[in-house]
């Protein structure tokens, strides 16, 4: 929250200040699509660590945060990056290894869980998932819930309807809201001020905006007020729910951004490669992420040559005949 | 001409697709028997994804439901909430068809797509719900892709991610989940139903070539057979859509 007007800062000063160590995060974004990777790299870059993190179903994202050694205690309904991983590599290696804490949600109940937060209510009800694990088992412990004051004592919870059986529903599963320390998404536009318009689908994000405190905002492009204010119509998300706007193309890269450019299938068949051994991952780590000084470094260790055919037909929206293989 | 289980999957799972249906989809083979139904026998049902994107015009097949290619030419790009309310709306719920998936299944149609093992120091761990637990939770209809194999169809789940019949009978009236359930399981080998009152797992139909006793082989579970009738091949008018129309880069069907 800052109704300011000039909130473009770096990308280094914007993880600095707005991501400490431990911080409860959210990221937007779907499995391979509109990651905010250039921020997930940044994160990397700057050593955090014990990040307890919130996403609905999160790729790439989520797996590198984990694999660069970020993450303690994860949120989340869906880990995989659709073909390129069905279960994402790094996530599994620490869930199974014990190094990662997993509290499992379904999708609509995760979108539930921010929606609650974005509108400042406790929690919300839903009628999915009554009699499944997802209710029977829980990954936190109780002791671990207690002793953070940014964590709802349960997991869910069961109701009777108070209205009897109306709307045909004799009872509801109630999913708490989220309330994230911050929020990281990363958009088509915004202006200065952190005004938002996202072009395709917005999946979660503007409701995970809305119910952290901070929220960082990466745009490929930094337009106008003017520009975005033409059509307000087309945009999500006002300018004082944010905190701080980055202007980094290719800020989704390896992931999609729907008319700029679509995933990288060479390089993320690559990630998968490289995830799966511990000394190429270290490696990494160190060449792609360590190494360079910021996303503009990363992306220029790149292929010219394939950026070029992830490029977004402007019909489409992506990248037309690419092989995907 | 010669069909691989892959294809032999993709088009019954499109057969069952009625014209009318809305049809929730996920990533994979789900997404081919999708487009191969519209172009088949269902010209007027519709694709959504749980990301929001509302009857897509797929021209190229996506590698998950989060791919830019479920944007295409859809009617509306809604959000989450938006996808998964239809399916938890009274009015348009009952008329989706959902296709899912798992790394395990038990007689009654349960899902298990969370872990192996103790789910709280697990030996192999999947990717997860996702969206499956409420699809299977919301709507009336679920077809299952499974592949035949007796580590996939056990007699108990190691974790229940995503509700069948639940213990069976009206379990899920008894949980308080919405009606409706798992229609058809689709195999490389064979199909199952289930029973309309115990809902327990029966063979429904074997593929050319393939008897009842080789598919209870490949089970952890006994189920009857005596409603199993043969399941027709694909035919060229099929295979040639599946194959020009939908999968060109055999994304999916693969090599």
């Amino acid at each position: 929250m800052n109704p300011g007007s000039e909130k473009v800062i770096s990308m280094r000063e914007a993880v600095d200040r707005f991501v400490p160590d431990g911080a409860h995060l959210s990221i937007g974004g779907f499995t391979v699509n509109r990651n905010p990777m250039a921020a997930v790299y940044e994160i990397i870059r700057q050593k955090k660590t014990g990040l307890h993190l919130y996403a609905h179903s999160n790729g790439q994202g989520v797996d590198e945060l984990i694999g660069g050694g970020c993450v303690a205690r994860l949120e989340i309904a869906y880990a995989g990056s659709g073909r390129f991983a069905p279960t994402c590599v790094r996530f599994r290696k620490a869930v199974q290894s014990g190094r990662l804490q997993v509290e499992d949600y379904s999708n609509y109940q995760m979108t539930m869980r921010f929606a609650a937060g974005a509108m400042g209510v406790p929690f919300l009800p839903v009628r999915s998932g009554m009699g499944t694990d997802l209710v029977n088992r829980w990954g936190f412990t109780p002791e671990m819930r207690q002793s953070d004051e940014r964590l709802p004592d349960l997991k869910l919870a069961a109701l009777d309807n108070p209205f009897g059986n109306w709307a045909d529903a004799p009872n509801v599963l109630l999913v708490p809201a989220i309330r994230p320390d911050v929020t990281i998404i990363h958009v088509q536009s915004a202006d200065r001020a952190g005004t938002v318009r996202i072009e395709g689908l917005p999946f979660t994000d503007i409701e995970q905006a809305k119910a952290a405190r901070r929220v960082i905002v990466t745009c490929e492009e930094l337009v106008p007020t003017e520009t975005l204010r033409e059509h307000p119509e087309y945009n999500q998300l006002p300018f004082f729910c944010v905190d701080a706007v980055v202007h980094v193309p290719h800020g989704a890269f390896p992931t999609a951004c729907y008319r700029h450019y679509d995933y990288d299938p060479a390089f993320l068949n690559q990630y998968r490669e490289w995830a799966l051994d511990e000394e190429r991952h270290a490696r990494y780590l160190q060449r792609y992420i360590k190494d360079t000084p910021d996303h503009q470094a990363f992306m220029a260790l790149q292929d010219p040559a394939q950026l070029g055919r992830i490029k977004a037909d402007p019909r489409t929206g992506y990248a037309v005949g690419l092989d995907r293989r | 001409m010669t069909y691989s289980a892959r294809e032999m999957m993709a088009v019954v799972a499109a057969r069952e697709i009625k014209d009318g249906d809305i049809v929730f989809c996920g990533t994979g083979i789900s997404m081919l028997a999708a487009m191969a139904a519209k172009h088949i026998s269902a010209p007027n049902s519709v694709i959504f994804f749980e990301t929001g994107a509302i009857d897509a015009q797929l021209e190229e097949v996506p590698m998950a439901v989060g791919d830019p290619r479920v944007m295409l030419g859809a009617a509306v790009h809604g959000s989450l909430a938006d996808a998964f309310a239809f399916m938890q709306n009274r009015t348009t719920g009952e008329h989706v068809v959902g296709i899912l998936g798992a790394a395990q299944i038990d007689p009654y149609g349960n899902l298990n797509s969370t872990s192996l093992g103790d789910y709280n120091a697990p030996r192999v761990r999947f990717s997860g719900s996702g969206g499956a637990c409420d699809v299977g939770s919301f709507v009336g209809r679920t077809i299952l892709f499974m592949q035949q194999e007796t580590r996939k169809f056990v007699p108990r789940l190691d974790y229940l991610t995503c509700p069948g019949f639940l213990d069976g009978g009206n379990g899920r009236e008894r949980a308080g989940l919405p009606h409706g359930g798992p229609e058809v399981v689709i195999t490389n080998m064979a199909t199952f139903r289930f029973d309309a009152d115990t809902r327990h797992m029966y063979l429904a139909g074997c593929y050319p070539g393939v008897t009842p006793d080789q598919v209870l082989e490949r089970m952890g579970f006994a189920v009857p057979v005596d409603r199993a009738r043969p399941v027709l091949p694909p035919d060229d008018r099929e295979l040639g859509i599946l194959r020009n129309k939908c999968d060109p880069q055999r994304l999916i069907l693969g090599d």
